[in-house]
């Protein structure tokens, strides 16, 4: 039996990053340790600091809608372990339900500000197309989740919603696998599969910020200028360079 | 009892919400009032966003 030193093979730069033992360096688990942490360093995947342009209310409303969206996922978490029963008749969760409904309201509240202040910065620019295009997709699979959400209310608006909605659902075709009056069908889209979308896609979307780091603000304009370019890239720890 | 109706009472909706939507009719636009409000409060979010300055301490400036 080798007793090998699990040190050994670790850097000052790289703690706990290498393979323990040379021959498991080929193991896939030791490529996908070293890219992922090549990629996001600790330091850069929970930063200290921002660079300075980030001081600006403007840059609240990303975290202020994945504060929300905790709120969103707990309070639903409690509805699903107490039942309808609950949420329609005791007052607790009665205030539980509507805890739900007002954080998912400062959800999209927060989002589509967020939305607006990305899209006026251009925030696709420097290699962040994958970026806004993440946030572009959660956008629309949360509109999903908080439709199948009023669906899900079991009282006369989710009917009445319901039954409006089949007709516009049933004219794209996609009726015929997504029936908005199939209550259980519903319901599970709206405490399974979307949430988890919207989980998986808020998670890649905030590794990408903080792999690409913040878009920089357009360079000032001077006379004789063109266009205000994009040719000012950033690090995710601020550092500016031309 | 009472005090807690007082507070519901104050601290309730300030419109009725019991009946039939409120709808703005502009041409072929139809908005509820309630979209609408929302609508107008998160542009004046937006612009106090952009425009309030954001405490921070000095010489913070990277």
């Amino acid at each position: 039996m080798t007793v090998t030193d699990p040190s050994a093979h670790s850097t000052a730069a790289d703690p706990g990053v290498a393979a323990d033992r040379p021959e498991d360096a080929d193991q896939w688990t030791a490529k996908v340790r070293a890219a992922a942490v090549g990629a996001l360093p600790p330091q850069k995947l929970l930063p200290d600091r921002q660079p300075a342009y980030v001081a600006s209310w403007i840059y609240v409303f990303g975290v202020t809608t994945i504060s929300a969206l905790i709120v969103v996922i707990g309070t639903g978490m409690l509805l699903a372990i107490m039942g309808p029963n609950w949420w329609h008749v005791s007052s607790t969760g009665l205030f539980v339900n509507s805890l739900h409904l007002w954080s998912v309201e400062i959800f999209f509240f927060a989002m589509v500000i967020h939305l607006w202040g990305k899209f006026f910065m251009a925030a696709w620019r420097g290699r962040r197309a994958a970026t806004w295009i993440t946030g572009v997709v959660t956008f629309l699979v949360s509109v999903g989740a908080a439709f199948t959400g009023y669906l899900s209310q079991q009282n006369f608006d989710s009917q009445w919603i319901s039954t409006q909605a089949k007709d516009g659902i049933n004219s794209t075709g996609v009726g015929a696998i997504f029936n908005v009056t199939n209550f259980g069908q519903m319901l599970m889209w709206h405490i399974v599969l979307l949430p988890l979308a919207v989980v998986v896609l808020v998670g890649i979307h905030v590794l990408l910020v903080r792999l690409r780091g913040v878009v920089t603000p357009f360079r000032a304009r001077t006379v004789g200028d063109g266009p205000p370019g994009d040719d000012v890239t950033t690090t995710a720890t601020g550092e500016v360079t031309a | 009892m009472p005090v807690l109706a007082m507070i519901g009472s104050l601290v309730g909706a300030l419109v009725d919400l019991g009946g039939p939507g409120h709808y703005v009719h502009w041409g072929f636009i139809q908005i509820s009032w309630g979209n609408l409000i929302v609508i107008g409060l998160m542009a004046i979010v937006f612009i106090l966003a952009i425009a309030l300055p954001f405490p921070h301490r000095g010489g913070d400036d990277q």
